[in-house]
C-alpha cells in the first residue's frame, strides 16, 4: 500500500485534479465575495461552457485552448448580462430572492441543454488527448498539466486585478461598502454585474481546460459544484488564494482518500476535512473578504 | 345545520342547466358504456421508465429509442389485432438513475393507468421499480438490469427478457478461459475496477468468488463512485500491479474516462475483457474513441447480426443520427413482447397480461435468444450475452462460433 510511486502519484494527480476545482471556485468566490449572491447556477453555467467548447470544436475545429479568449469573453458577457437583466432586476435586491433565481437559471439551462443535446454523454478527441509526460514513475497527461498551470495563473491575474486594477478597486469597495462606494461615484450595478461576469468567465476557462480530458453531459456541473462549494467554504469566502488553496487542499484529500480508502469510500475525506475547518476555523483558511 | 337549497337555487340560467345536463351525459357515456367508447380508436397504455437524465442517461435515452420504436412499428402495422387494432400509447418516465425517484414514477404511471411497464435499465432502479409496481399488480418486463436480485424475490410481476449476471459471468469466464487457452493459458492474474451500485459491486464479487476456480488470481478490486471524476490513481496502481487481465464494470462515462485514462498512461495487458462494460460495446465509444477502444473485449448483450430485423433496426437508428448500442434492440424487443402477450391476453387487463407473459413462447426477438420462455422466477430462460471485441471500427463478435463475426485478437497488440 505504501509504494512510493502510489503516493507520488497521488500527490501529482491530487494537485492536478485540485487546481481544476480551484478553477471552478475562484468564480464562485468572486461572486460570494462581491455579491453575497450563492450561485446556484454556477455548475449549469460550466455545462454551458463546456458544451460551448464542445460545439465550437465539433463545428468549427476551434482547438479548446484557441477557443479559451472566445470563451472567456462568451461567458463574461453572458453573466454581465444574466446579473444586469436577470439577477438584480428579479431579486430586487433580497438575499433569498437571489437564491431562488439563480436556482432558476440552472433548472433553465439544465433542461434546454437535455432539450438540445440529450442525456447524450459528449466528448472531443484532441491529438495531444493522449500525450504525457514521465516524471519519476507517474505518467502526467499533458492537456492536465496545462490546466493546472493555466488555473495559478488565472488565479494570480484575478488576484492582480483585484489588487491593482481600478476595477479591482471598485470591486472591493462595493464589496466592502456599497453605499459608500455609490457616493464616491461607483456605479454599483455595473460593478456587480461585471464581477458576476468576471465569475463566469473563470467557467469559460475552466471548460476549455477540462474539455481535452473530460466529458461533458447535461448534469456535469453537479460533479463540480458540489465540490466547489466546499473549496469556497474551506478556502475562506471571497479569498482567492483560499480558493486555490482550498482546491488543491480537496484535490489532494480526494486523491489520497481514494488511495488509501478506496475510490468509492475515499470521498469521505473531502467532507471530514470540511467539517474540521469548519469546526475550528469558520471563517476558513484564509477567511478574508476581498 | 345548514338550511337545504332548493337544487336549482336561485339566479340559475336555462343555459347553465342544459350545460349541466350535458355533461353529465357525457361522463355517463365515458362510465356507462365505455366498450362503445374503445371500439374506435382505442389505445393501450404501456410505461416506458428509464433513466433519461442524470449520471447514466446516456443508456436510458438509448433505451427509450428502442422503446419508441417498437411502438412505433407496432401502431403502424394496425395495433393489437385481438383487442379491435388498439394502438400502444407510451407513458414515459425518467428514474434519473435513482430508486427513489423511480418508485414514485411507477406510482405515478400507475395511476395513468398502464398496463404493463417495461425498464428500467439500471439494476438498482429497477429493483425499485418491479417492487413498486408489484403493489399495483403491474406487469414489468425487465430490460437490461442484470441484478439476479431482480428476480430472486418471488415477485410473480417480474418478467426479465435478459440474461442476469449469474449467467452473463459465468458465460463470460467460460469464454474467457476458452480464449486465454488458445493461446496458451497467458494470463493469469486480473484487476477488476468496478462501479459501486448493484451492478458494478454485484458483478465484481460474483467474479471475485469465480475467478480462481479457474485458474486466475484477482490481485485487486477496485471500487470507485459514479460519477468519478478522475482514474490517473487507479490507473498508477495498475501500472504498478501490472494485471494481465483488467476486467472493468462501470457504466459509459466512467468507462470511456477509465480506457482514456490507460492509453494515456500506457497501460499494455494482455486483455480488457469486460464483463458488461458500460462502453466497450457501444458505437458511439468506439467512433469516438477508435484508439482507446481498440481490441477491448466485452461479454455483454448484443443483437443477433444475421437477422434481418437487426439490420433493419440498425439502420433505421443510425439513419436519426443515433448510435446504434444494445438498449435500443432489447427495449425494442421487450415491447413487441409486450405486444405478443397482449395479443394473446386479447385484454388489456394488468392480470390477463400477466398471466400470457408467464406463459410466453415468443421467438420474434432480434437478441440472439432461442426463445423467450420465463421459468418460475420470470426468467428468460433462452437469454444469453455474447462476446464480442471492437476490432477496427467496427464491434464484432467472436464468441460464441454460430455467431462469430470475426476471430479473437488476442493477446492485445500494442497499441502504441
Amino acid at each position: 500500500m505504501l509504494d512510493p510511486i502510489l503516493l507520488w502519484s497521488g500527490l501529482v494527480n491530487g494537485l492536478l485534479q485540485g487546481a481544476i476545482y480551484a478553477l471552478v471556485a475562484l468564480g464562485l468566490t468572486l461572486i460570494y465575495g462581491v455579491l453575497h449572491i450563492i450561485n446556484f447556477a454556477h455548475g449549469s453555467l460550466l455545462m454551458l461552457a463546456m458544451y460551448g467548447v464542445f460545439l465550437l470544436f465539433s463545428q468549427f475545429g476551434i482547438d479548446p485552448y484557441a477557443a479559451l479568449p472566445i470563451m472567456v469573453v462568451g461567458m463574461f458577457v453572458l453573466g454581465y448580462g444574466l446579473q444586469r437583466g436577470l439577477i438584480s432586476r428579479a431579486s430586487h435586491g433580497r438575499d433569498e430572492n437571489i437564491l431562488l433565481v439563480t436556482l432558476g437559471i440552472s433548472i433553465v439551462i439544465e433542461n434546454l441543454a437535455l432539450f438540445f443535446f440529450q442525456g447524450d454523454t459528449r466528448t472531443i478527441d484532441v491529438p495531444y488527448a493522449f500525450d504525457s509526460l514521465e516524471v519519476f514513475g507517474v505518467f502526467i497527461a499533458i492537456p492536465r498539466l496545462i490546466a493546472f498551470a493555466a488555473a495559478l495563473l488565472i488565479a494570480g491575474l484575478l488576484w492582480l486585478m483585484i489588487q491593482r486594477s481600478d476595477v479591482g478597486r471598485a470591486i472591493r469597495a462595493v464589496a466592502k461598502e456599497k453605499q459608500g462606494a455609490r457616493l464616491v461615484g461607483i456605479n454599483v450595478e455595473h460593478i456587480y454585474a461585471v464581477s458576476y461576469g468576471v465569475g463566469i468567465a473563470c467557467l469559460g476557462a475552466a471548460a476549455c481546460l477540462l474539455m481535452p480530458t473530460y466529458l461533458v453531459y447535461p448534469t456535469v456541473g453537479h460533479a463540480f459544484v458540489l465540490i466547489a462549494f466546499t473549496v469556497v467554504v474551506l478556502g475562506g469566502m471571497g479569498s482567492f488564494p483560499g480558493a486555490l488553496l482550498g482546491g488543491l487542499l480537496i484535490g489532494l484529500c480526494e486523491s489520497f482518500g481514494g488511495l488509501f480508502l478506496g475510490e468509492s469510500f475515499g470521498q469521505i475525506g473531502i467532507f471530514l476535512v470540511f467539517i474540521v475547518v469548519l469546526l475550528f476555523r469558520p471563517s476558513g483558511l484564509l477567511g478574508s473578504r476581498v | 345545520m345548514t338550511k337545504a337549497k332548493h337544487p336549482l337555487g336561485r339566479g340559475v340560467s336555462r343555459r347553465r342547466i342544459i350545460k349541466g345536463t350535458a355533461s353529465v351525459a357525457a361522463l355517463t357515456a365515458l362510465g356507462g358504456f365505455p366498450n362503445v367508447l374503445r371500439a374506435q380508436g382505442a389505445t393501450v397504455k404501456v410505461g416506458v421508465l428509464h433513466p433519461v437524465t442524470g449520471a447514466i442517461a446516456f443508456a436510458g435515452t438509448q433505451a427509450r429509442i428502442g422503446a419508441e420504436m417498437a411502438i412505433e412499428e407496432i401502431n403502424k402495422a394496425g395495433g393489437i389485432k385481438s383487442l379491435g387494432g388498439a394502438k400502444l400509447e407510451p407513458v414515459f418516465g425518467d428514474t434519473q438513475g435513482k430508486p427513489e425517484v423511480a418508485a414514485t414514477e411507477v406510482d405515478r404511471m400507475a395511476r395513468e393507468e398502464i398496463v404493463a411497464l417495461i425498464g428500467s435499465f439500471a439494476s438498482s432502479n429497477t429493483l425499485a421499480t418491479t417492487q413498486a409496481a408489484a403493489k399495483h399488480g403491474i406487469p414489468c418486463i425487465v430490460d437490461v438490469a442484470v441484478s439476479d436480485k431482480i428476480v430472486g424475490r418471488g415477485l410473480d410481476n417480474v418478467f426479465r427478457f435478459s440474461p442476469g449476471f449469474g449467467k452473463c459471468s459465468e458465460d463470460a469466464l467460460n469464454n474467457l478461459v476458452n480464449i486465454n487457452a488458445s493461446a496458451g493459458n497467458l494470463a493469469k492474474t486480473v484487476t477488476i475496477i468496478h462501479e459501486d451500485s448493484l451492478f458494478g459491486s454485484g458483478l465484481a464479487g460474483l467474479l471475485n468468488k469465480r475467478l480462481p476456480d479457474f485458474g486466475f488470481e484477482v490481485i485487486e478490486t477496485i471500487a470507485h463512485a459514479t460519477p468519478t471524476r478522475d482514474f490517473s490513481n487507479v490507473v498508477t496502481k495498475l501500472r504498478s500491479t501490472k494485471p494481465d487481465l483488467i476486467v472493468p464494470a462501470n457504466y459509459y462515462n466512467e468507462y470511456v474516462l477509465l480506457a482514456r485514462t490507460m492509453l494515456q498512461q500506457r497501460i499494455q495487458p494482455k486483455a480488457i475483457y469486460s464483463v458488461l462494460g458500460g462502453a466497450a460495446s457501444n458505437y458511439r465509444f468506439v467512433k469516438e474513441h477508435p484508439k482507446a477502444a481498440q481490441y477491448i473485449m466485452d461479454c455483454n448483450h448484443w443483437p443477433d447480426p444475421r437477422k434481418d430485423g437487426t439490420q433493419a433496426l440498425r439502420q433505421k437508428v443510425e439513419a436519426t443520427g443515433k448510435f446504434f448500442t444494445y438498449e435500443v434492440p432489447m427495449n425494442y424487443d421487450c415491447v413487441r413482447l409486450f405486444a405478443d402477450a397482449l395479443e394473446r391476453a386479447a385484454s388489456a387487463e394488468r392480470g390477463a397480461v400477466k398471466a400470457a407473459l408467464s406463459s410466453a413462447n415468443w421467438k420474434g426477438m432480434i437478441m440472439p435468444y432461442a426463445a423467450v420462455e420465463f421459468d418460475e422466477k420470470g426468467q428468460n430462460k433462452h437469454a444469453r450475452p455474447v462476446n464480442t471485441q471492437i476490432i477496427g471500427d467496427d464491434i464484432e463478435i467472436i464468441f460464441p462460433d454460430e455467431l462469430a463475426s470475426a476471430k479473437v485478437v488476442y493477446p492485445m497488440p500494442s497499441r502504441g
